[in-house]
């Protein structure tokens, strides 16, 4: 159901890689709010607090979003939201959500299939809102359910995989431009390069080179970036395959090395979760 | 001797003393290096592929920054029969030993080592990294 997961769309959404967690039940959600909520409360009072000014109400829910999963094996996705409500305004006033983090497995087989009963395998978690909520809601759970958290970074080879994916994605409306994004290293300033390619003139290349649809191999994705590249060598002289490829940005979504991504296609939304999380799992072993 | 590619220009050809050891360098941040390995390997006699050549694998200490695919690299030691070895050329330790290796091995490719040959030095390398 598109509506219940639109909110996700065209946010940026900061990733890490979790460790499966130890005596998670789904049936408990409530309770984990209340406990967190007291975490955070505590965490306040102690001086680390997030907030300068008015001592506001943290509001924590603890929800659980049944459409994204992968497979019936699959973990379904956990949503944990933070809003401020201020005690002097009117009962029914809107809170205002300051924080999103959400927990998710698509397709993580490899993971759930080699951990022991009590663990809950949900290896990638995604977060929009202040770095200072992240962490005290990640220390929340990693002393709870003894999980890790990690930065999930993504590597210019799996961006360029992500490149070649998305581009061969057929997408309703007018397509965004397809962008990438290069940082040039050993120069005395930094220096980005950014090439911009039609999504038609793209998709056009990416239906030549690719063979079987719906199966990419890593030599269609190598064809691919390489005839950017000497297109982008024909017209500046400049050999981009000697840069570091640092973001992708496609009408599907849009990917960061530092792991930061935002989605923009809801049809495609459990697909890119489920290379995300192929990611999140080789990062956890 | 170090170059960016290969061949070695030519109008140095009767000055140049033998060569032992070619060590190609191949940066796993820059896909551009692979691609200039690949091309200059074609300008290599065949002989020399009888133990006295290597892959060097550099930047392999930030797996983040990987632009070059392992598998390619790993058929590039497979098809040209040599061995690849790996370094973090920004550690010093590691830098320092893997400059030892090299130089043990351009020692026994150059036979100043008595009863080890380069081919028989490369079998055995080649052989212990498929354990």
């Amino acid at each position: 159901d598109p509506q219940r997961t639109a909110f996700l769309l065209r946010k940026q959404w900061t990733l890490y890689s979790v460790t499966p967690l130890y005596r998670f039940s789904d049936a408990h959600l409530r309770d984990y709010a209340r406990l967190l909520s007291a975490f955070i409360a505590a965490e306040k009072q102690k001086g680390l607090a997030v907030e300068v000014g008015v001592e506001l109400g943290t509001k924590v829910t603890v929800s659980c979003l049944p459409d994204l999963k992968g497979s019936d094996q699959d973990q379904a996705a956990i949503l944990v939201q933070l809003s401020l409500r201020s005690p002097a305004a009117p009962k029914n006033s809107e809170e205002k959500l300051i924080w999103s983090g959400w927990f998710c497995c698509v397709a993580g087989d490899d993971l759930s299939q080699n951990v022991p009963e009590d663990f809950t395998c949900l290896p990638l978690f995604l977060v929009n809102g202040a770095e200072s909520y992240t962490a005290i809601v990640g220390s929340w759970f990693q002393k709870t359910f003894d999980c890790y958290f990690r930065r999930l970074a993504i590597s210019p080879l799996n961006l360029s995989w992500m490149a070649a994916m998305w581009t061969g994605c057929k997408v309703d409306k007018t397509a965004s431009a397809m962008e990438l994004v290069f940082s040039v290293p050993r120069l005395p300033q930094p220096l980005d390069i950014s090439y911009a390619i039609h999504p038609e003139d793209a998709k056009a290349l990416w239906d030549t080179v690719q063979k079987t649809p719906g199966e990419i191999t890593q030599e269609e994705v190598d064809v691919f970036m390489d005839c950017l590249y000497s297109h982008f060598h024909r017209h500046f002289k400049i050999h981009l395959s000697a840069t570091k490829l640092v973001k992708v940005s496609t009408a599907v979504a849009s990917a960061h090395c530092d792991g930061i991504i935002k989605f923009l296609q809801s049809q495609y939304l459990t697909g890119v979760l489920m290379l995300l999380t192929e990611l999140a799992i080789s990062q956890i072993q | 001797h170090l170059a960016t590619s290969l061949p070695l220009p030519s109008e140095r050809d009767h000055l140049r003393p033998r060569i032992d050891l070619i060590a190609f360098m191949i940066d796993i941040k820059s896909k551009y290096s692979l691609k200039n390995v690949e091309a200059s390997l074609a300008h290599v006699d065949a002989n020399f592929f009888l133990g006295k050549v290597c892959f060097l694998v550099t930047g392999v200490g930030r797996v983040n920054y990987c632009s070059v695919d392992m598998n390619a690299i790993w058929k590039l030691g497979e098809v040209y029969c040599s061995p690849v070895l790996f370094c973090e050329l920004e550690l010093e330790g590691i830098r320092v030993a893997t400059a030892q290796r090299l130089l043990r091995m351009l020692q026994i490719c150059a036979g100043h080592i008595p009863g080890v040959s380069a081919l028989s030095f490369g079998t055995l390398m080649r052989n212990s990294a498929d354990d």
